[in-house]
């Protein structure tokens, strides 16, 4: 070998880690959210991940307004799934109260959270199956969620932000049609999620794109706090809708789906299994559905007694919770929100380490975040 | 309401180190004990690996400005296996600081930055206590009752 070029490789050709910054504006993060990587060659050694773009201080709004106008706020925080997070509010001002809710109107809650949990389910796999290249996933999941949406609307006159679970039951009666419309596209909706399997689930690539990606075992995973289905992925068996249940889920029979490894691909399973169990309960919810009031006797104006709870559901993307602390006003005094996406994002560090690049879209796609529930 | 125990064999291992609070309405899953603040590891540690209460479900903080300790830190957590609920609360003046969980549950990282970005809570023994949902450079803390809600009161 030739003296100079000798000389090249031993001096001049150093190999370091370079910082690459992906983010806060980047297609594949699904709103505005930050990673810093530190890169050896095309493997991530390190991460850091930077949030709070979103952040439009909603707890502190929620000690300006009163008890039932903050309903509206959490529209706004996990806003594909927003019957999800009235709910869940809802429930704790409820156990603040100690009111009784009328069967009828448990019956349409639990409908509504159930539809909310397929259609949120629905955007995470159309988006997750285009960041990983399959588009025709995307086409085929966004029809289907425009039925769920179409529903709501039915219900509620709004597309996304429906304000529909009200303190004390919900707001309006199911409207004519409505149930024939929920259950003609009950009957239509297992075959789609075949369809999507068909795509997907023996797809080479797919497999190539999300075995082994993103693993995390149980135990950490329970350390870092994660819940919901990407919990469930890694085996844990917890879905608050079993081990407390809120509502009526305990007169429903469902399955908890959970994987073995908690890779990216178990996850997937794990969603694709709990929209069929979804339908299961929509179906049993809609043929016991009994006639009667949907709201039940509120004040006009709410002011529960002085103390705190903390109630959380099992939101589509997890352990949603909400702390709510009165002192007797008509404002609650401290509103906390313990929201899965943010929570969810912290174990994200751990389980992009040793993994290549192209497989940080992967991992962020596994893992079902909304910005707006993160940043709060 | 506490129909196992959990309060009795508290009491037994750390004595007035922790005190029960009356729990809203009596409800079980809003069972609550206020801990002395230099034993908020050890506690949270022996409920973890005795208790098996294994899930730290949220970690936040709440200012009450009137009165003497003006700072209340509160846990969150869950039992998984027994699926049961405990609340800890850990009382604090101005300018005190709490020892941080994070050696116990990993996910307390991003919990007490928050409760440090909006309370202005001090975690000692946290590895990268900063700012998380506002920018480096922000004045105060929003979330205590002396700040502003809106510009023009500023």
């Amino acid at each position: 070998m030739p003296e100079k070029i000798k000389n090249s490789e031993s001096e001049d050709f150093k190999t370091e880690e370079i910082i690459v910054n992906m983010g806060p504006q980047h297609p594949s993060t699904h709103g505005v959210l930050r990673l810093i990587l530190t890169l050896d060659g095309e493997v991530v050694k390190d991460c850091e991940v930077v949030i709070g773009y979103l952040h439009r201080g909603v707890e502190k709004l929620c000690e300006q307004r009163d008890y039932r106008q903050n309903i509206v706020y959490t529209d706004r925080l996990d806003y594909v799934a927003s019957m999800s997070n009235n709910l869940a509010y809802v429930l704790a001002v409820e156990k603040l109260l100690g009111v009784e809710i009328p069967e009828r109107a448990e019956y349409i809650r639990v409908i509504c959270a159930e539809l909310q949990r397929i259609a949120s389910h629905l955007l995470w796999l159309g988006t997750h199956a285009m960041d990983i290249g399959a588009v025709t996933v995307f086409l085929y999941c966004f029809r289907e969620r425009e039925d769920i949406l179409d529903l709501f609307e039915m219900l509620s006159g709004a597309r996304l932000t429906y304000n529909y679970i009200h303190i004390g039951g919900v707001a309006a009666d199911l409207p004519d049609g409505f149930v024939e419309k929920a259950k003609k596209f009950l009957d239509t909706f297992p075959a789609h999620i075949d369809e999507y399997e068909q795509l997907l689930s023996k797809n080479r690539m797919w497999l190539d794109r999300t075995v082994d990606i993103g693993v995390i075992s149980g135990e950490d995973a329970i350390d870092l706090g994660l819940s919901g289905p990407s919990l469930r992925g890694s085996g844990v068996k917890w879905d608050v809708r079993k081990a407390e249940p809120y509502s009526i889920y305990d007169r429903f029979d469902f399955k908890v789906p959970i994987g073995s490894k908690g890779d990216t691909y178990d996850r997937y399973i794990v969603r694709l299994e709990e929209m069929r169990q979804s339908v299961k309960i929509v179906k049993d919810a809609l043929s016991q559905i009994p006639d009667g009031e949907i709201m039940a006797k509120v004040p006009r104006i709410i002011k529960p007694p002085e103390g705190e709870v903390y109630r959380s559901i099992e939101a589509p993307k997890g352990e949603l919770g909400f702390y709510i602390v009165s002192d007797g006003s008509d404002k609650p005094y401290r509103v906390k929100i313990r929201p899965p996406s943010f929570v969810n994002l912290e174990s994200f560090k751990k389980m992009v380490q040793g993994h290549l690049v192209a497989d940080v879209i992967a991992i962020i796609g596994t893992l079902d975040i909304v910005l707006g529930e993160v940043d709060r | 309401m506490d129909n196992d125990g959990i309060a009795k064999r508290l009491a037994e291992k750390f004595g007035d180190a922790i005190e029960s609070a009356p729990a809203h309405r009596d409800l079980e899953s809003e069972l609550t004990f206020i801990v002395k603040t230099n034993k908020i590891v050890e506690v949270c540690d022996y409920l973890k690996k005795e208790e098996k209460f294994n899930f730290l479900s949220d970690l936040c903080g709440v200012h009450y400005p009137d009165r003497d300790k003006k700072f209340e830190v509160v846990y969150h957590l869950f039992s998984i296996e027994r699926k049961k609920r405990v609340r800890l609360k850990v009382r604090l003046g101005m300018g005190e600081s709490v020892p941080s969980v994070t050696g116990v549950w990993a996910t307390a990282d991003w919990h007490e930055r928050e409760c440090y970005d909006m309370l202005g809570i001090n975690f000692t023994g946290h590895p990268n206590l900063k700012r998380i949902l506002l920018t480096d450079d922000f004045q105060g803390h929003p979330l205590r009752k002396d700040f502003p809600y809106r510009s023009e009161d500023a």
